[in-house]
């Protein structure tokens, strides 16, 4: 009752803001923010990826290895929202961990990469994700992990978590606690990676395979060839007996589906989705009632909208006042006034656009 | 002032529409110079800014706790009005403009922003951002030219009405911000329609004022000054407070005088701005605008509407960038021919409310008048203040002839 009271006298003082703004100028971590994160270290782990330790919010509920994380970075000052695997279990310190590749011509990886630097704010949302393991108290049943590339980074997550690494290295997995009971499991990994340099934690796996904790069989393009998912079998014979976890691109996915659903076998797959949205010229906007525009790239999508019976907000028509502003959920439009692209999908979140200067393209979705 | 195209000299006259077109075209290229270089940099300024005026206002608020002290009222006042006056003019008016919605952060965007003023945001965005942004100086259309209660311009015929124009300009710059709201709500065209024949829409935004209204009075009048209660300052904390609005009202008013009233700046017709291309409609804001000159603070207070030349041009363009284009857009004015309007904040000042004032008396009276005749003349003004439909013509008549001799004397002995 008092708080409650304190809470509404606090926000008369504070209108037109929110007391939570005046607090996020001193803690922005603190319990009842919004879900932000603070980079504590980055790491390299090759030339063009590094591993980012993050100070989570006091609000971060946890989560559980090899689920992945939507992360909110400020990329030449726009925000743009990427999701990145856990790399680390949880840790004692409490911090997180993403570990990223810098794609060519991408926008946030090559950013997070080279450019980030301890102390930036981030923005968060709470761990999410199935590409998680069974409760290891039932059976301990033999796994297969196929990785390739940056598909490495979830797998990792769970296998650290599994087996603890210390300064002194891997701790010997047949002389911890039956606790974890990661002394019983039987893990092979089948690492795909352009070349060993470029094999993100291609080291931290031969080390778990050293001391005894993983069976790794390491496939690099450069010197074994592209890998052929019907002869997995050749590298991993006991296939039939293994629960297969894979993570990587979406054609190496898509041939290991077709393999495992042939041999009837279990399969857990996940994928990381790189924005796909290709900008055209026109195309169709749909809108929440489930109307369908279709609109050519020269018109703007306010006046294809009207013109198709969909009230919208509207303002000067010229790009100026921004009262047609509304979320683009997904899809690609292009200025009129200059041609610039403005792409939203799944990844990226919604988007506001001037409807007046916009037109469609390619196919898009209006929250509206 | 008179509308362009009833000027003897027209001074776009000497355009072709090919001149017109161009310059739309190199303004283009200016915009995208801006959209180009757009990024961290500016993203940091707004950032940097919102945080220190907060921490300003916090700090300003929490000197006047202890408001019974002066020195303690004076710095707080102070502050606090520094403080609003950075939240109105360089955050919450740019922000709403859409200046800083390409960051994508909800937090500071035109369709999430309420600011420390009596009127809602969202009514603001509709009655400046699209009216008086698309409209600029157009007679009739734009309702920032006097804000529909004054006398702008030679051709609207003068009544004793306007004489108080002054006063009232006075009064409406203190109390600017609810000024701002009746005129966001158009009130005075909706007083007039019966109450029960008022539309819904208008209920709607008038209800929202209030609301406003409302909640911004509690926090200045009562929930600041009782937190000063008890080392007694809750009266001197609602006077500071009030103050402070006052301030920042006064400032604001003033600003934006400056951007459209001073000498030089054209105003526009109605029919001239028909079927309009891009290139006149930039045209039409290049010469209904009018810059203050100054150091970084005065640009910083005024929210850079001392480039209101080049805020009127690209409206979306972040404001720590109008400095910047400056020069380029001031060349492109020399270069076409044509008359960028810009003063020290004195001069600027002086020259609106000189026009205030010249305009609040019959055409041509404040021209014919000196010390010698003042008597006959205000006698004159008398005359027509008191009298008919049929005096004042006359009187006008006569006035007009007067100024036209005098100037034709000063020509001649030039």
């Amino acid at each position: 009752m008092a708080t409650a009271l304190l809470r509404r006298f606090a926000e008369l003082a504070a209108t037109p803001l929110v007391p939570d703004d005046y607090l996020d100028l001193f803690n922005p971590l603190r319990p009842g923010a919004e879900l932000r994160g603070r980079i504590v270290s980055v790491h390299p782990e090759t030339a063009d990826a590094a591993t980012l330790v993050i100070k989570p919010g006091a609000d971060w509920a946890g989560h559980v290895p090899g689920q992945y994380v939507r992360i909110g970075v400020d990329v030449d000052g726009v925000r743009q929202w990427r999701a990145y695997s856990l790399t680390h279990g949880p840790r004692r310190d409490g911090h997180i961990s993403i570990t990223v590749k810098a794609v060519a011509d991408g926008t946030v990886s090559p950013y997070l990469v080279h450019r980030s630097r301890p102390g930036t704010l981030v923005h968060l949302e709470q761990a999410t994700g199935d590409f998680v393991l069974p409760d290891l108290d039932v059976d301990p049943p033999k796994f297969l992990f196929v990785t390739a590339g940056s598909g490495v980074t979830p797998v990792v997550g769970m296998l650290r978590n599994l087996f603890p690494v210390t300064e002194s290295g891997v701790i010997d997995p047949k002389s911890r606690s039956a606790a974890t009971n990661a002394a019983g499991l039987d893990i092979t990994v089948v690492h795909v990676a352009p070349s060993e340099p470029d094999s993100i934690f291609g080291a931290d796996l031969v080390a778990l395979h050293a001391a005894g904790a993983i069976n790794l069989v390491a496939r690099y393009d450069d010197t074994h060839g592209v890998l052929d998912i019907n002869r997995l079998v050749d590298l991993v014979p006991d296939l039939h007996e293994r629960i297969t976890y894979a993570c990587g691109p979406g054609g190496l996915l898509d041939a290991l589906a077709a393999h495992h659903e042939a041999l009837g076998l279990p399969l857990h797959v996940e994928q990381f989705k790189i924005s796909t949205v290709e900008p055209g010229a026109g195309g169709s906007v749909a809108f929440n009632s489930g109307v369908e525009v279709i609109a050519d790239g020269a018109t703007p999508i306010l006046t294809a909208a009207e013109s198709a019976g969909v009230l919208m907000p509207s303002g000067c028509r010229m790009g100026i006042c921004f009262g047609c502003v509304l979320p683009m959920t997904d899809g690609a439009v292009r200025d009129l006034r200059n041609g610039a692209i403005t792409t939203a999908d799944a990844m990226s979140g919604p988007v506001k656009i001037q409807t007046c200067i916009s037109a469609a393209a390619g196919p898009c979705r209006l929250d509206h | 002032m008179t509308t362009i195209t009833k000027k003897p000299d027209n001074p776009i006259a000497h355009l072709t529409p090919e001149d017109i077109e161009q310059i739309g075209i190199e303004l283009d290229a200016i915009r995208q110079s801006v959209l180009d270089t757009r990024g961290e940099r500016d993203a940091a300024y707004i950032r940097k800014l919102i945080d220190v005026q907060r921490k300003l206002e916090l700090g300003s608020r929490a000197v006047l706790l202890a408001s019974i002290f002066p020195p303690a009222w004076i710095v707080g006042t102070a502050g606090l009005s520094v403080a609003k006056i950075l939240e109105n003019m360089e955050i919450g008016h740019n922000i709403l403009h859409g200046q800083w919605d390409w960051m994508r952060d909800p937090k500071i965007h035109s369709t999430t922003w309420e600011w420390d003023m009596a009127t809602p945001a969202s009514a603001w965005k509709h009655s400046h951002n699209e009216l008086h942004h698309t409209y600029t100086n157009v007679v009739g259309k734009d309702n920032d030219l006097g804000y529909g209660i004054m006398r702008v311009d030679e051709d609207q015929r003068w009544h004793p009405f306007f004489l108080a124009q002054p006063l009232w300009n006075a009064v409406n710059a203190c109390f600017f911000e609810y000024g701002i709201a009746a005129y966001d709500l158009e009130l005075g065209k909706n007083l007039k329609i019966p109450k029960e024949k008022r539309s819904e829409e208008f209920k709607a935004a008038a209800a929202a004022v209030r609301t406003k209204i409302r909640k911004q009075a509690t926090k200045d009048y009562l929930v600041h000054p009782l937190m000063s209660l008890p080392t007694g300052s809750f009266v001197t904390t609602l006077a500071a407070n009030f103050v402070a609005n006052v301030v920042r009202n006064v400032w604001s008013h003033s600003i934006i005088m400056c951007g459209h009233f001073p000498e030089g700046v054209e105003t526009f017709e109605r029919k001239s701005i028909e079927g309009e291309t891009r290139g006149e409609w930039y045209v039409r804001q290049m010469l209904g605008s009018a810059n203050i000159s100054g150091g970084k603070a005065l640009h910083l207070m005024s929210g850079n509407l001392s480039h209101q030349i080049e805020h009127h041009l690209f409206p979306d363009l972040p404001s720590n960038r109008y400095a910047e284009v400056a020069p380029q857009v001031q060349a492109l004015f020399e270069k076409y021919g044509l008359n960028y309007v810009t003063g020290s904040f004195p001069k600027q000042v002086y020259s609106a409310w000189h026009k205030v004032v010249r305009l609040s008396l019959p055409n041509g009276w404040l021209a014919t008048t000196t010390p010698k005749n003042a008597p006959m003349q205000l006698a004159k003004l008398y005359k027509m203040t008191t009298g008919g439909r049929k005096v004042r013509r006359a009187l006008q008549a006569r006035l007009e002839r007067d100024a036209r001799m005098a100037k034709d004397r000063m020509a001649k002995a030039a």
